[in-house]
């Protein structure tokens, strides 16, 4: 062995280590725990635990609590991912635009959400949302707007949860599509207006389409954040009114820690890993085809 | 359109964006010295009457939130210097050590990213409860030792430090660990601290996890005591306004100081991702 891959063995043992015991293998393991029906008789002796193999995924199947589950968080993000995306793209094209100025000025205020604590905000939230007290409702009420009780009403609660995660994540895909549009040449918009375009046909035809590659990046990221979509709802709705909030890692949650049923509860993570492919799969095939 | 006009069109827009934008934080924050049940009063105040330090004392005297704040601290210092650390040792190897199967082990590794941490929750509990770190701030710190992320990130920086250096180094007769901590070291402190930064803010912001495997109050990180104490205090919106204030400003007050570094990360993340 030469000395320089010896110095490389040393200098990734612990990451892999780490890494490899607990991330790599418990994930497979979780796939193997999801054939079985570990419960809390298992946690006090794992004799108690038998293979079922794929019994507890044709329970999930047959379990309406799952289909709200998936739906809700289907919900969530296939509303709140584009719109995160839109306001994010707005939000740089502004920031980014060549009149603007003070743009580190409106880049970090616009990053600020991102920094911080998911659990704190959401608390913050959920009294800005309060039907009498919260500054929402006062405001719309100053307007003769109608009032509704956004978390209380089964029609509006996943929608307030989703302005939340906009307004807590667009400054990061912002972020990153600035940098898209630095990498623009500046050649590609004089040719533009040379041949006549204007204003909206220079962001037709030649920001969205050098942007790609960006919007893949941004697309996967958003998807995989939004789909394991956890402390917003245990924080402010505890999954309610009528189970429309409740989601997928939500129901994995309940079902892995509060009634310990892990074996149940492994096979709701594992499909919430296909979700997660097949998200990413998606993106890529749709920017194939662009 | 006049360019004057279009600017203040554009700069109105921009202004009327960071209003919204920062509204629910000066909104916690000003909520966060009212006297109990003054966020509740018509017509609504903006700004406390007569400010008070009453729920902060509440909270810190009482509840005992010092605790929260001191075990985020531990949790997410020992994290942050670890996975530094651990990051940039890996980083380095993978970006410019020559060795059989580099290139197959990193791109192995790079399938993490898409693997949500939740698929390996349930086994890293067990895993947990075997080792007996259940309910230890060892159990909320372990897992994010070293993390894809971090070493994603220094290797791609590594890549453009160049070669020659390093051969002279060599002839130098230094060996090769000794290059990585007194050359490569060295040059890679901008990219340390974007990590650094990085993950003392993920990690202070972390909950699902700590919540997880911190099941006595005793340890709770910030998080978990919050989400805990909003539970029990549900009308007192000034007391969790305080609560949710102690636990944003740290981070948010490090973003403000560090953000050059936090920012260029991000952007290093993605330009090449």
């Amino acid at each position: 062995m030469t000395a320089e891959s010896r110095a490389a063995l040393l200098l990734l043992a612990p990451a892999a280590v780490i890494l490899g015991v607990f991330f790599f293998a418990p994930v497979v393991a979780g796939f193997a725990l999801s054939l079985t029906d570990f419960d809390l008789y298992s946690l006090g002796d794992v004799h108690h635990t038998r293979l079922v193999a794929l019994h507890n995924y044709r329970e999930l199947v047959g379990s309406s609590i799952f289909w709200t589950a998936f739906v809700n968080t289907l919900y969530f993000a296939l509303v709140g991912g584009p719109l995160t995306v839109v306001v994010s793209l707005a939000a740089a094209l502004l920031v980014n635009a060549r009149l603007t100025k003070y743009k580190a000025f409106f880049r970090t205020v616009y990053f600020a959400p991102v920094v911080t604590t998911l659990v704190a905000v959401a608390i913050v939230f959920k009294y800005i949302y309060h039907p009498r007290f919260g500054m929402l409702n006062r405001a719309l009420a100053a307007l003769h707007l109608p009032t509704p009780d956004w978390l209380g009403n089964p029609h509006l609660a996943m929608l307030a949860i989703i302005i939340l995660a906009v307004w807590k994540g667009f400054g990061y895909t912002m972020i990153i599509f600035i940098t898209g549009l630095q990498n623009i040449p500046e050649e590609l918009y004089e040719a533009a207006r040379i041949d006549g375009a204007g204003k909206w046909q220079q962001f037709r035809h030649v920001t969205v389409p050098m942007l790609g590659p960006t919007f893949l990046f941004v697309g996967v990221v958003v998807a995989i954040g939004q789909l394991q979509i956890f402390a917003e709802p245990y924080v402010m709705t505890q999954g309610g009114p009528l189970n429309k909030t409740v989601t997928v890692v939500m129901l994995m949650y309940q079902q892995g820690f509060k009634f310990w049923r892990m074996g149940y509860a492994a096979s709701v993570a594992f499909i919430l890993f296909l979700l997660i492919g097949a998200a990413t799969v998606v993106q890529m095939k749709m920017q194939e085809r662009r | 359109m006049s360019r004057r006009l279009e600017s203040a069109i554009l700069h109105g827009v921009l202004i009327a964006g960071g209003v919204i934008t920062l509204f629910p934080l000066f909104w916690m924050l000003s909520a966060s010295f009212m006297h109990s049940g003054e966020a509740a009063t018509f017509p609504p105040r903006l700004l406390p009457q007569a400010p008070t330090l009453d729920q902060y004392r509440q909270l810190f005297v009482r509840l005992n939130l010092g605790r929260a704040f001191f075990s985020s601290a531990v949790v997410a210092s020992i994290v942050t210097i670890s996975s530094v650390l651990f990051g940039s040792m890996a980083g380095y190897a993978f970006a410019k050590l020559r060795f059989g199967g580099r290139d197959r082990l990193f791109g192995l590794l790079l399938t993490a990213v898409v693997i949500p941490p939740q698929v390996g929750m349930l086994p890293l509990f067990l895993l947990m409860k075997k080792l007996h770190l259940v309910n230890s701030y060892w159990g909320a710190i372990v897992p994010s030792m070293a993390t894809m992320f971090g070493i994603f990130l220094v290797r791609q920086f590594m890549l453009s430090v160049p070669h020659d250096l390093l051969e002279a180094a060599r002839l130098d007769g230094a060996g090769e660990l000794r290059i990585y901590w007194s050359v490569v070291m060295p040059l890679a402190r901008p990219i340390l601290a974007t990590l650094a930064t990085f993950m003392f803010m993920s990690t202070w912001n972390d909950f699902m996890w700590p919540l997880i495997v911190l099941s006595d109050q005793a340890h709770y990180t910030l998080p978990v005591a919050l989400a805990n104490l909003s539970g029990e205090h549900v009308q007192d919106i000034e007391l969790m306004m305080a609560g949710a204030v102690v636990t944003v400003l740290p981070v948010l007050a490090l973003f403000v100081a560090l953000q050059r570094y936090y920012i260029a990360g991000l952007m290093a993340g993605s330009v090449k991702g």
